[in-house]
């Protein structure tokens, strides 16, 4: 009985694999009937959601060479027809002349903006709110799990500097900016849907109007503070194999021991390239959105993931596309960042004794330093040893 | 914590100062669409 059912399952499985609807087209379609133009099947096909290739349309455009002489019908639209032209503006094909300069003012249909602001409110808001949600939850509990990681033995009382000054300020320059273009992200992101039914339209345009001059204009601290973290801190931050041990025993955090570790742990080097990898990112689409259609950048990042990949993103996006893929990419990246740094702010504060320390006022320690950083105390203690008490 | 402070209120000066050197550059998002940005050619 159990056998039977997992060959089932198994069959199910298998034959989801080779199900046509992953990535169905639509079938070919025999358009004689109606001259090239549009048939039944192709609506059909559309309504079902298949893939449907459009070219027979985005490429049916008209015919300059048979024009007819200016004094036949259509000679003056030199072979061209209304049809003709409505299809080339409704695919971005005609040469659109327009008194308005906007980068994107050539475009007259683009038909992205339903299925940007679908996805923006439902999916966007539901998973990232819920995945801030849940590490929440997580670290509750694993706050009444496992507790506060105390120093053993208590701290010693005896200090060593951890960070220096500019470290700390490259720190809290990066933190700060960070927790304020979270919080400015999100009510941008939510506020339409949560602080306008509780305060109002007019409290909340005053909130937006504020809280969108914060995020364009604090995002430039925030990119400071990356680089200058990066600079000072890449160096400690490459991997090596005494990580593959740190990580093989978990961190120690759940069975109370203090793995070997330099200056940053595996841990601490997750969080750091965490950071710097989804901090460039969140940059750069951050910087497409702030100059709107001025820095267009998925046509490109698509066309060379295709060619790595063998996938089939869409490489020939119109202006507003461009802007629509920068906006959801940015929240996404902006959402898995933030579900890192509220673990990495609960284990720096809260989360374990002594931890703040380093980056409140740089001297931790020296029990606590042993404990975390062994490796790293016995270097800055020999380096102390042979230089005297730098 | 007094380099915290610090480090803050630096990150406010940075977001002050950003749109004015940015306009120096005509370099506003603001700008866009504006009066001085339509050119008739
Ligand atoms: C209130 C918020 C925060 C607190 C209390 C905090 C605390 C700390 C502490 C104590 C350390 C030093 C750990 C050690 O001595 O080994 C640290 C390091 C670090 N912090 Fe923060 N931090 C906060 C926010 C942030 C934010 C928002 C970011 C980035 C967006 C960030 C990025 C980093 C990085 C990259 C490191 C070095 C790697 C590491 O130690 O994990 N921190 N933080």
């Amino acid at each position: 009985m159990n056998m039977k059912l997992l060959g089932a399952t198994v069959l199910t499985l298998a034959t989801l694999l080779f199900n046509p609807v992953w990535a169905e087209d639509a079938p070919a379609v025999d358009r004689t009937a109606t001259g090239g133009a549009q048939t039944l099947e192709d609506i059909m096909a559309r309504q079902e959601k298949l893939k449907v290739d459009e070219s027979f349309r985005s490429e049916n455009l008209g015919n300059p060479g048979s024009a007819a002489a200016i004094t036949e019908q259509l000679g003056t639209r030199g072979g061209v027809s209304d049809a003709d032209t409505w299809r080339g503006i409704r695919y971005n094909e005609s040469d659109i002349k327009t008194q308005a300069r906007g980068p994107a003012a050539d475009v007259l249909i683009q038909d992205g903006g339903m299925p940007w602001y679908k996805l923006r409110q439902g999916p966007i808001i539901t998973y990232g709110g819920g995945a801030l949600l849940g590490i929440i939850i997580l670290l509750v509990v694993f706050y009444f799990v496992r507790g506060k990681i105390m120093i053993d033995g208590g701290p010693s009382g005896n200090k060593i500097e951890r960070f220096k000054a500019i470290e700390r300020f490259g720190h809290w320059l990066l933190a700060g900016s960070f927790i304020a273009l979270a919080l400015t992200g999100l009510l941008t992101l939510m506020g339409r849907s949560f602080l306008i039914p509780v305060i109002g339209h007019e409290a909340y345009s005053t909130l937006a109007v504020g809280s969108k001059w914060l995020h364009n204009n604090v995002a430039w601290a925030f990119m400071l503070g990356l680089v200058m973290t990066f600079c000072m801190w890449v160096a400690h931050n490459i991997p090596n194999k005494l990580d593959w041990q740190w990580i093989k025993a978990g961190g120690g955090i759940f069975s109370k021991s203090h793995p070997s570790s330099k200056k940053f742990n595996a841990g601490q080097k997750i969080i750091f390239w965490t950071v710097m990898v989804l901090g460039v990112s969140v940059s750069l689409s951050g910087l497409s959105l702030l100059f709107p259609f001025e820095m267009p950048m998925f046509a490109g990042t698509f066309s060379t993931l295709n060619g790595i990949l063998g996938t089939d993103f869409p490489t020939a996006l119109t202006p507003h596309e461009e802007m629509q893929y920068a906006n959801i990419w940015h929240s996404i990246v902006a959402f898995a960042m933030m579900v890192a740094i509220i673990a990495h702010i609960y284990i720096g504060s809260v989360g374990m004794e002594g931890a703040f320390d380093a980056m409140g006022n740089g001297q931790v320690d020296r029990e606590w330093a042993r404990q975390h950083h062994d490796l790293w105390v016995e270097e800055v203690e020999a380096k102390q040893g042979k230089g005297g008490s730098t | 914590m007094k380099v915290m402070a610090a480090a803050f209120v630096a990150a406010l000066i940075i977001a002050f100062c950003a749109p004015v050197v940015l306009n120096q550059f005509e370099w506003s998002s603001a700008e866009q669409g504006s009066s001085t940005s339509v050119r008739l050619d």
